[in-house]
């Protein structure tokens, strides 16, 4: 969808300083089959992904609700077979959210983009309510000189995606999300800034269908990347 | 009550398109939302409270039996009589009765979310006794033909001043008026002379005390009180896993559930009601009946579900609930609504009945976080949907793309492919446009939203490019 957000990852990772490898062979962590109930599915995606990135140092996504479910739902999917659940808890340990890492670990000190203009963060449930993202975004943002972070109200309000839901109850999914984008409208941000895709998605399809084609929806890697 | 939980879809775009509910329920949101937040303020340790009350809550519901026996021994002993109901159609027979017995005409309700699980207002109409509702919310619902509460503590949420003023207008044969006070005063007026006449009160219970036989009552309104006191006849109905041990237990709970409800820190009325009327008592009860209701709740007891018996009915879920605030309760077709409703009403009324709760949520977490006792609610729901999958239960259709999805997902080459074609075949709907709206393969996404359209090219396809 949006290849831009894995390039700016790669590129804010590398400017702390850290080797990249984006291993060919991955697909999906397997999040929709497990939060729709087909364990089995989830814990054949696991599986992929432990042997995929074990082999690494750290493990970095951009989203947070990716990382958490590596991180945290692993183990919990496959707690059934000891050898597997040991393999996913020491691999949870070096799975992070990208603005955490950037944050907490890299130490980034300096971004390497130049956005400029008022925006408003939108946090993503799942990196929220269980990473505990929050102040990292907010400290990145604050790097960029041009940038002035406008918070809305409910900024911690889920904004209607909910990942399957999302296609299950399409009105009711559009129907929360319209509260978000009149939330984020009346800071009088340029962009609308979050952490995972999925949020970004129905929060710009909303927009677009509410015809506001100006307001930009964009991943906090874009914004700390954008050149002028 | 019967379900209408099968028809989630169609009751929530009803919801959807009711302009007064939609308007209700924004003014609902902040009020709950705010004042909760500011209250838990006050608790120098909400965390730590919030723990304590997990762990009374789990100490009995892993020896239910145990504390139950304990609760009717001493309640007995203070002159009460307990009765056990499996079903709602038990809790029937035995209210019927116990009116029946003592010549009961009519009984005043406060309010009791079991005798809804039950319909026991229609059962008490059908036996010739007069059920009069006098919590102001649930006694609006009955004069308007018995609508269904849509919030386990705020029945007329989705309601708007205009609907009650009509309502009562109507009813009472008065003139309409809107000022509030006016509207409960002359609910008063009314309910004062049912007091005053009813053999018999009918509550529910907040929580029954091991330790003394007593029940708590946590009420706004004070009716609770003239229908605990006033009557003859007092029947308690609750569910059997609001026991707790002790009065220690009570005030540590009754730190978290006025202040969860309604951001209170404490309500208008706290009762702790304990026996029947002694001789040297100037009011009470002569005669005190506890109904302990079952209804779907021993079966949950050891299950994978049990963390959902800690619930203590504070409505925090709900009100912090993206869905819920969308569409309120009603929608949500059975007596308990929002995320605590899409847990239990499978559970009570069959996982097959409810099919489309579970999937009602979009696992945010907002009423985990909030819960005064820790239900992890998103976990369950999603342990509800696993459970209709093992099941099948779930349609074939998204069964069969699930496999699919995951079968290609686990072919790294074939899913580069797919997300390849996938990306084009947007690029080519989104015709030059930043977003698409309409899409065959996802017309739910498209109904309220158009889909942004990709970049072109897959990040798979740019990354290896860029290594070559």
């Amino acid at each position: 969808m949006r290849p831009r957000i894995g390039f700016a990852a790669i590129e804010l990772l590398e400017a702390a300083g850290c080797e990249v490898i984006v291993p060919a062979s991955q697909t999906c962590c397997g999040q929709p089959a497990w939060n729709s109930g087909d364990r089995a599915a989830a814990a054949q995606l696991a599986k992929k992904v432990i042997v995929e990135f074990e082999g690494f140092e750290y493990v970095v996504a951009p989203s947070g609700s990716c990382a958490d479910h590596i991180k945290n739902e692993y183990p919990v999917i496959l707690a059934d077979e000891p050898e597997w659940c040991s393999r996913a808890v020491a691999l949870g340990r070096r799975v992070y959210e990208l603005t955490d890492f950037l944050v907490n670990v890299a130490k980034l000190d300096r971004v390497p983009g130049s956005f400029a203009g008022r925006v408003t963060y939108h946090d993503s449930c799942t990196g929220l309510r269980s990473l505990g993202i929050k102040a990292q975004p907010r400290a990145l943002l604050a790097r960029l000189p041009g940038v002035e972070l406008q918070e809305m109200s409910g900024a911690e309000e889920c904004c209607g995606f909910g990942g399957t839901f999302s296609v299950k109850f399409g009105e009711l999914s559009a129907a929360i999300a319209e509260r978000k984008c009149a939330n984020a409208c009346a800071t009088g941000a340029a962009a609308i800034v979050g952490g995972d895709l999925g949020c970004l998605l129905n929060i710009e399809g909303k927009l677009r269908r509410m015809g506001d084609h100006e307001t930009q929806v964009l991943h906090i890697a874009e914004v700390l990347t954008a050149k002028p | 009550m019967k379900s209408r939980a099968h028809r989630f879809k169609e009751n929530a775009a009803a919801a959807l398109a009711n302009p007064v509910l939609q308007a209700s329920m924004r003014k609902a949101k902040g009020k709950f939302v705010d004042k909760r937040a500011i209250a838990i303020r006050e608790i120098d340790d909400f965390e730590a409270t919030r723990e304590a009350a997990k762990q009374i809550r789990n100490r009995v519901i892993e020896n239910l039996d145990l504390w139950l026996e304990k609760f009717e021994e001493t309640a007995t002993a203070r002159g009460a009589t307990v009765l056990w109901a499996k079903d709602g159609a038990e809790i029937c027979r035995h209210v019927v009765d116990v009116a029946k017995r003592h010549g009961v005409k009519k009984a005043v309700k406060s309010k009791s979310m079991l005798s809804e699980e039950a319909g026991l207002n229609l059962a008490l109409t059908a036996a010739g006794i007069q059920p009069v509702e006098t919590d102001l919310g649930e006694y609006i619902l009955q004069i308007n033909d018995n609508e269904p509460p849509s919030h386990i503590i705020a029945p007329v949420v989705h309601k708007s001043l205009d609907e009650v003023a009509d309502l009562f207008a109507k009813t009472h044969h008065t003139p309409r008026k809107t000022d509030i006070p006016a509207l409960t005063r002359e609910a008063r007026e009314v309910l004062r002379e049912h007091f005053l006449t009813a053999e018999m009160g009918i509550s529910g219970g907040n929580f029954l005390i091991a330790e003394t036989g007593s029940v708590a009552l946590v009420t706004n309104e004070g009716n609770g009180r003239m229908v605990t006191t006033l009557p003859k006849v007092h029947v308690v109905i609750t569910g059997i896993e609001k026991v707790i041990p002790t009065l220690e237990d009570l005030a540590t709970l009754m730190r978290l559930l006025p202040r969860s409800a309604t951001g209170q820190s404490i309500s208008n009325y706290v009762s702790v009601l304990t026996g029947v009327k002694r001789p040297d008592e100037p009011d009470g009860p002569e005669h005190l009946y506890f109904i302990l209701v079952d209804n779907g709740r021993a079966e949950v007891v050891g299950s994978e579900f049990q963390d959902m018996l800690r619930c203590i009915r504070c409505g925090a879920c709900m009100n912090h609930c993206p869905v819920y605030q969308t569409i309120g309760g009603q929608a949500y077709g059975w007596v308990y609504p929002g995320p605590m409703g899409s847990v239990l009403t499978p559970l009570y009324t069959g996982l097959e009945n409810a099919i489309d709760l579970p999937h009602a949520g979009t696992l945010c977490n907002q009423c985990g976080v909030v819960c005064p006792v820790k239900i992890p609610l998103p976990e369950l729901l999603r342990k509800l949907r696993e459970k209709q999958v093992e099941r099948h239960l779930r349609p074939w259709f998204e069964r069969l793309a699930f496999r699919l999805w995951a079968w290609v997902a686990s072919r790294p080459g074939l899913y580069g492919l797919g997300a390849r074609f996938a990306a084009r075949y947007l690029t080519w709907l989104a015709d030059g446009k930043g977003s698409i709206p309409a899409l065959g393969l996802a017309p739910e996404w498209t109904k309220g939203r158009d889909f942004p359209a990709p970049e072109g090219k897959t990040f798979r396809e740019l990354y290896a490019e860029k290594k070559q």
